[in-house]
């Protein structure tokens, strides 16, 4: 019955996202589509927090990075092409995950959550201090990325609707892809890496290579929620990559739920619409907010997503049809001497 | 020429597998491992005994990888592997078990051994096709937990499991990874005396076609596998050689047996049956 009731909720949790357009309000739209951008930041950082146990202070350094490569990229009159321009900035923010991961990744603990920070922190002044994209102020997109497909032009970013649907694309593209992966022979090592790190480099896995592995992933997937939040609204500055965001990326990952697929999602939508209704109340809205994030550390050690019925089978049972050779150990090999 | 000295003879023509060369280790001024050549050759077990804190699991993490030795040299089939990282180690054939329980908790027993197996795919890094459907795989994962006699128990989270069975998870793991030399430090402690049994059936069984360097307190356990004795004291090699031999032995018998043969005999008849 419990899978029924997730179906069942994912169901009717699908059909409302596909509807929300027809409400046409442009604010609300608007608002869901910058919530499901996060729902992609947030998966990705969970690849890395809550599967491979690795907690990252500075995610928003390839949130931002991609921000700023369309940004760059982006001509000041006319429009950048869509799968270029989103081609180059997902590949900038992975490239740049290979260079801090190889380097931070070599540190762990502690160390790991201080190394990752620097580096985000490095970028963000990078950006901050010098002129190469407008410093402090942050740089504008003019034109918005246009997909042409010989002289056909399927749908309009400019357009909220259209964004809000290309939005809700990418983020359930990205959540079958995390899924997919979680249950692939590399999901398996990353769980494994979580629980026991030095029994999987004993079992034979070289884990810094496949935390690296990961840690790119991660800065991809964030990459292309970093380019779908700047095309949306066509700025890019250098807060985007500041650790605050990184601190909020990371607050709805626990909120929702560590290493649960629902979690993010979940964390995303909360934080942001308690957020938003705290912000109708009062000025000291951050007050009402830490007191839910402090009530759900007490009362919710697994986040939002652990109010969810559980799933009834297992991952990690013995899959069916499987049938090692039914004979005694001792009768299986050779005789006694 | 009784039995035991005959098979004695058989293991000494075949292949050597492992060998140290003054394998020593030290932290600050002590001399955990202190000089041991040994070797291991297929079809062998070779049985490292000594008091608590003699060095002998600290001779299996330099023979794994899971430390580096101050000095001296490892051989794998005459191949120097001295100061390889663990995973390489491994990736040569090489399985350890540890004394304290080293498993994945929260994993059920065939995800822990299923793990485990998967780490003899040339790669994991595969991203599409879920890891249940590498049949070989399972099916490697299903064997060994048969082996050690786990099968009903195999969907259960390793947590859940009594300390015995855990013992036999950690067994099953080392297997899983299809090893032809096999480190195994203190595999039987705090098994049930069912499972022991079970469990020396099957490193006997498994004698057959691999190198076993066998750490273990249980003397029964010991005398009744092994083809080679090595005792070891404050880190060095006291004694080494044919069991009987070695058990005889003066100094052996003053250094370490001494008080165990005085209590019972370590070899019984019936052991002799056994050989």
């Amino acid at each position: 019955m419990s899978t029924r009731a997730r179906k069942i909720a994912l169901f009717v949790g699908l059909v409302l996202l596909f509807a929300f357009p027809l409400l046409g309000d442009r604010f609300y739209v608007q608002f869901i589509s910058k919530i499901l951008i996060m729902t992609i930041f947030a998966g990705s950082l969970n690849l890395l927090v809550g599967y491979t146990g690795l907690i990252s202070l500075g995610h928003a350094a390839f949130f931002g990075m991609a921000g700023y490569v369309l940004a760059l990229y982006s001509p000041h009159t006319e429009a950048a092409g869509l799968l270029t321009s989103l081609l180059l900035s997902v590949g900038c923010a992975a490239l740049l995950a290979l260079l801090i991961g190889s380097l931070v990744l070599r540190t762990s603990g502690i160390f790991f959550i201080m190394a990752t920070l620097a580096f985000a922190e490095m970028l963000f002044y990078l950006f901050h201090d010098t002129a190469i994209a407008g410093g402090s102020d942050g740089i504008y997109i003019y034109q918005r990325p246009v997909l042409m497909i010989a002289g056909w032009q399927p749908f309009d970013l400019a357009n909220f609707v259209h964004f809000y649907y290309l939005v809700l694309f990418f983020s359930l593209a990205a959540i079958v892809c995390i899924h997919t992966i979680l249950r692939s022979p590399f999901g398996r090592v990353i769980a494994g890496i979580r629980v026991n790190e030095q029994r999987m480099s004993a079992l034979g896995f070289h884990t810094y290579r496949y935390k690296l592995v990961c840690f790119v992933i991660a800065g991809a997937l964030a990459g292309l929620a970093g380019y779908l939040a700047a095309a949306q609204f066509g700025v890019v500055n250098p807060e985007m990559l500041g650790w605050h965001v990184s601190g909020s990326v990371l607050m709805m990952v626990i909120l929702g739920g560590m290493g649960t697929l629902a979690g993010p999602v979940l964390g995303a939508f909360s934080l942001m619409m308690l957020e938003e209704s705290f912000q109708t109340i009062t000025k000291h809205w951050q007050l009402l907010t830490g007191a839910v994030i402090v009530a759900v550390a007490l009362y919710l050690p697994r986040g939002f997503a652990g109010l969810l019925p559980k799933r009834a089978t297992s991952d990690q049972a013995v899959p069916p049809g499987v049938a090692g050779a039914r004979r005694s150990a001792a009768a299986a090999r050779r005789p006694d001497v | 020429m009784h039995a035991g000295q005959l098979q004695r003879l058989g293991v000494l023509m075949s292949e050597v597998v492992l060998q140290t060369r003054g394998l020593s280790r030290h932290f600050g001024g002590l001399a955990a491992v202190d000089g041991v050549s040994l070797s291991c050759r297929m079809s062998e077990v070779h049985a490292v005994i000594g008091p608590n804190g003699a060095g002998k699991s600290t001779l299996i993490n330099l023979l794994s990888g899971d430390l580096r030795p101050s000095a001296g040299r490892v051989f794998l089939r005459g191949e120097d592997v001295t100061g390889l990282s663990s995973p390489r180690i491994s990736g040569l054939g090489v399985g350890r078990s540890y004394q304290r329980t080293n498993v994945f908790l929260p994993f059920t027993v065939f995800e822990n051994c299923r793990l485990a197996a998967q780490s003899r795919l040339a790669t994991s890094m595969r991203f599409f096709r879920q890891a249940a459907r590498y049949r070989a795989v399972s099916d490697a994962a299903l064997r060994v937990i048969e082996q050690v006699g786990l099968a009903r128990q195999a969907d259960r989270p390793v947590e859940t499991l009594s300390h015995g069975e855990q013992r036999q998870v950690e067994i099953a793991m080392t297997l899983a990874t299809d090893p032809s030399l096999l480190l195994l430090d203190e595999p039987l402690a705090g098994m049930g005396a069912e499972e022991s049994v079970q469990i020396v059936e099957l490193l006997r069984t498994l004698a057959g076609d691999h190198a076993i360097l066998l750490v273990e307190h249980d003397m029964d356990a010991v005398f009744a596998l092994a083809n080679t004795l090595t005792v070891m004291v404050n880190g060095a090699v006291l004694e080494s050689g044919e069991p009987q031999a070695v058990r005889s032995n003066r100094r052996v018998q003053l250094a370490y047996l001494g008080e165990h043969v005085a209590a019972k005999p370590v070899l019984t008849d019936g052991d002799h049956a056994r050989f």
